[in-house]
């Protein structure tokens, strides 16, 4: 594996490594592109945590009038979006740029402009989404974007095509992105490291990939004809002209709900590296939390329907889904029971990365069980659509993979920067995000069973929902404040943090044997693989009377200058904008369709054919 | 790291604690007008009790998980000297254990899930009341084919007697619920969905559309009146009645604006217009609320609403039809007078 690097004709590592916004713009380097996803998604998370906390200062009394019911509807509608596209998704993107290649001992992605390109697609699709703001003409449809309400009879102006095209620019990111990283787990591992030898994080990762790979082309197909609907005037979801408006419903669910596991494995893969680090034992169970894993991506795709119950697909289609959904349980409980012990007969260390871990389990473990209520349809005819599923996903998506997320910038933060997050600081953001958490989401369970609906920006005095919502606005910005913390961590520790060495936890995988930041080209030598704990049993051995395991032979300062990195390209961000510039066209002309088409075009020809003649033969 | 893992265990713990407290404190009022848990049909009855069962196994699943949590944390926190802990990879028998335990926790609330599934959609009896449910943006018609009824907004019905809805719409994705009477059903748009319930209890309940159908989703909302035997009747006969002729003078030339003015394009008043776009006004005056149950029907509301649709029900396609203060007068005069 370690000639990877031959396929990419040439390049100079220290090309690589330059500095300032020009080498921002063209890097190929996964572990720069990770830290763009991470940053860019980050932001994009913050604007969604406003969103909702304008949400909930207008939700705080009953009859209130904060905001119109119109921007209401598209606070909602822009929430949702952003923090499943432009910030969990991404941000799970950024541990995966960044960690993949270190996990797996790669010097890089299989295909690093391919890489460059989906973050510069992701990039421009969150811009375009956003920009609707500027045009006045914010999406207003939900992020499930249900038809007959979106086709332009019922939603004329642009707002729908901004979350339509939006949706397909940010799809193509992640499509790219998914290939990608199975080609990489699948090609690139060191010597040594077998499929059941790699870190249960790669092996989410893998899962995700395939989910995201399968399940977007439904929502493309979705989008497509909706497209079609709305600027050519043909009739998929027109049910004046006979068409039936559940077959977006399926084709969004078909995707929407593999979407949903693509949100949580990646968190449940960090918690599976935090928790053995932190308690200083192996995975236990890690077959089985592998195989729970796949099952559950699996299963994942034949669920779709369990967010229909309402729409009266007949007493058989609705027991099918109910039973498939209840499947799930399973899995997702065995992963829970394993988390838990492997905890159990450790020395468990409790740092910040830690206490969010035992958040994501303590927190989604409600979440989870919530979601078994409505797996029965005669639950969920009375679930759905209220809070009660407000709180039931957030306890999924906040407690699971934000918590989840949290917890793997605390524990690689140090890897990516070489400095230490504050503990303390990390402490107080933890527990400041534990109680505003329960405090938000919590009292909602309560609100949906009393029948407080969602979506709805206002609501009559007497129904008894004013006093939790007041609670539940106060959680969130406690929630707010929180991130606050974490936010000022963040640059109290950019200059004077805690230098961290390559290995601050004691841990136990291969990206902790390199310097902190790594090298451009990651591992001076690619490293032989003898477990699925491979760092730990060079330091540690196996624990059984085994012998540690010999580490890789240091490399020579010719061996380090005869590493081949990919060098930068251009390519990528103009094929990004160039695409957007087609898409983008069809809200302002289609002369500029064309033209942006053109222009994609020769991006692609120029990226396609680029060619970097090796250093050595430059002269 | 003892102290803070004392110390984290300890907040974790008060968290837990403070917040039972909280509840325990404020109390939660559970027999609320919206409230899914307080079922007052056969269908709601029979839902609760799946929920009800689902909830004792979750609750306990979810007590043994956060307290195990708890004290493996406690027990398991690393001491000042501890050795490196023993590698355990895994125990077979045990993890296949807590698997088949979770499938027959599932086999156990799957079974009566599924009874409920067909039991509550059986086809109805052909001695079911039949009621046409129209999801409009944003308000409901409710037509009672075998009475030939039309009305709006506001529901009536028998108690004890199984009602067969019929629910339709002309444009967007809608749903029908009425918390305490049971499930939702969503009216989709070129299809007709049917949910049969039974109510058992008279009295006076609260629906709203629970799909998302735009601007003033949050605004479609309906009122269920479940009437004894002599209500019920009492009801049927004044609808069925002719509308009443208005008597004092504000009302009579309340009728005259309405039947010369665009009101008629969209309303239908039996005997004066026929309009169907918007809700039916035939016996308005008998009606509690206004504008799919946003307001109570006041004569200083209906004024209200008439001079600015819009503004009480954002994107409501009635239009503001630029009347002058003493002609809505007239017209709210005429329109509560149509009991």
């Amino acid at each position: 594996m370690a000639t990877h690097a031959a396929f990419m004709p040439g390049g100079a590592t220290k090309e690589a490594a330059a500095t300032g916004v020009w080498s921002w713009i063209t890097t190929v380097d996964h572990k720069r592109i990770g830290i763009l996803y991470g940053v860019t998604a980050f932001i994009f998370f913050l604007m969604g945590g406003i969103e909702a906390l304008i949400m909930r200062a207008q939700l705080a009394r009953p009859d209130s009038d904060l905001v119109s019911a119109q921007t209401f509807n598209e606070l909602f509608t822009m929430h949702g979006t952003t923090m499943v596209f432009l910030a969990i998704m991404p941000l799970s993107a950024a541990f995966f740029n960044y960690m993949i290649p270190l996990q797996i001992g790669a010097r890089d992605v299989a295909f690093p402009r391919l890489n460059a390109l989906s973050y510069w697609i992701f990039l421009s699709g969150g811009l375009f989404l956003n920009s609707s703001f500027l045009f006045g003409a914010a999406p207003d449809g939900g992020w499930f974007g249900y038809t007959t309400l979106t086709t332009r009879q019922f939603s004329p102006g642009h707002s729908i095509d901004f979350w339509m095209l939006g949706l397909q620019i940010l799809g193509i990111a992640s499509m790219l992105a998914g290939f990608n990283f199975i080609v990489t787990i699948v090609n690139m591992r060191a010597p040594g490291m077998t499929l059941m030898r790699m870190p249960v994080f790669i092996w989410m990762s893998l899962v995700v990939q395939f989910l995201v790979v399968l399940a977007f082309p439904a929502i493309t197909v979705a989008l497509i004809l909706l497209m079609f609907d709305r600027f050519f005037g043909t009739l998929f979801y027109a049910a004046a002209a006979g068409a039936d408006p559940l077959l977006w419903q399926h084709l969004f669910w078909i995707f929407g709900h593999p979407e949903v596991y693509i949100l949580i494995l990646p968190a449940m893969g960090i918690v599976s590296e935090v928790l053995p680090t932190f308690a200083r034992k192996p995975l236990f169970g890690a077959p089985v939390v592998i195989y729970s894993g796949i099952m559950i991506g699996f299963f994942g795709f034949g669920v779709w329907s369990h967010h229909m119950f309402s729409v009266g697909m007949g007493p058989v289609a609705d027991s099918v889904f109910s039973i498939a959904t209840m499947l799930i349980a399973v899995p997702t409980g065995v992963k829970i029971l394993n988390w838990i012990s492997t905890l159990w007969g450790g020395t468990i260390r409790f740092t910040s990365a830690l206490l969010f871990s035992l958040g994501f389990i303590a927190m989604f473990t409600m979440g989870g069980l919530s979601g078994v209520m409505h797996a029965s349809p005669p639950v969920d005819l009375q679930q759905t659509d209220t809070y009660f599923v407000v709180a039931h996903f957030h306890y999924v998506l906040f407690g699971g993979s934000i918590f989840g997320l949290f917890s793997g910038f605390y524990y690689w933060w140090p890897k990516m920067t070489g400095r230490l997050l504050d503990e303390r600081l990390g402490k107080l953001h933890f527990w400041l995000m534990m109680i505003g958490f329960n405090m938000t989401f919590f009292p909602q369970h309560y609100l949906g069973l009393i029948g407080m609906p969602r979506r709805i920006y206002t609501y009559a005095a007497d129904l008894n929902w004013g006093f939790w919502n007041m609670v539940s606005t106060i959680g969130a910005f406690i929630i707010a404040l929180s991130i606050l913390v974490f936010i000022v961590n963040v640059f109290k520790t950019r200059r004077s943090g805690q230098v961290a060495g390559p290995d601050p936890w004691d841990a136990r995988t291969l990206e902790w044997a390199i310097p902190s930041p790594p090298p451009v080209y990651n591992f001076a030598s690619i490293p032989t693989v003898h477990g699925r704990d491979e760092l730990w049993l060079q330091k540690h051995g196996d624990g059984h009377g085994g012998a540690p395991v010999p580490k890789p032979a240091p490399a020579s300062a010719k061996d380090i200058a005869a590493i081949h990195m990919p060098p930068p390209s251009y390519w990528p961000i103009l094929l990004a904008l160039a695409l957007t510039v087609m898409l983008s066209g069809l809200l302002i002309s289609y002369y500029q369709v064309v033209l942006g088409g053109l222009l994609t075009l020769y991006c692609m020809f120029k990226f396609a054919l680029e060619y970097h003649r090796p250093a050595q033969e430059a002269h | 790291m003892t102290r803070h893992g004392r110390l984290a265990t300890a907040l974790l713990l008060l968290t837990v604690l403070a917040l039972g407290a909280g509840c325990g404190l404020v109390g939660w009022e559970w027999d609320t007008k919206m409230s899914t848990v307080q079922p007052k049909s056969e269908f709601g009855r029979m839902t609760h009790d799946i929920f009800m069962l689902i909830s004792w196994w979750t609750l306990g699943i979810f007590i043994a998980v956060e307290a195990g949590l708890l004290y493996v944390c406690w027990r398991f926190r690393d001491r000042p000297g501890a050795p490196i802990p023993k590698q355990v990879h895994g125990h077979t028998p045990l993890e296949i254990s807590w698997t088949i335990a979770f499938a027959l926790v599932l086999v156990v609330i799957g079974i009566p899930t599924i009874r409920v599934i067909f039991k509550t959609q059986e086809v109805p009896a052909a001695t079911a009341l039949r009621v046409d449910v129209v999801g409009r943006q944003w308000w409901w018609e409710f037509q009672y084919p075998g009475q030939k009824i039309v009305t709006a907004n506001e529901l009536h019905l028998p108690v004890g007697q199984t009602v067969a809805f019929h629910l339709h719409g002309p444009d967007v994705i809608h749903s029908f619920w009425v918390p305490q009477l049971g499930g939702k059903r969503d009216v989709v748009p070129a299809r007709v969905n049917r949910i049969v319930l039974t109510p058992e209890v008279p009295g006076e309940y609260i629906g709203q559309c629970a799909e998302y159908c735009g601007a003033s989703h949050a605004n479609m909302r309906f009122r269920v009146f479940v009437h004894d035997k002599a209500g019920w009747e009492s009801w049927v006969a004044g609808q069925q009645a002719a509308p009443a002729e208005p008597k004092d003078e504000l009302a009579v030339k309340g009728k005259e604006i309405f039947a010369q003015s665009a009101c008629v394009g969209c309303h239908t008043i039996t005997g004066v217009s026929a309009g169907t776009l918007g809700p039916n006004l035939s016996h308005f005056g008998s009606r509690t609320t206004l504008a799919a149950g946003i307001m109570k029907a006041t004569p200083e509301n209906v004024m209200k609403w008439i001079e600015d649709p819009a503004r009480h029900k954002p994107g409501a396609l009635m239009p503001n039809l630029g009347l002058r203060d003493e002609q809505t007068k007239a017209l709210a005069a005429y329109l509560l007078s149509l009991k």
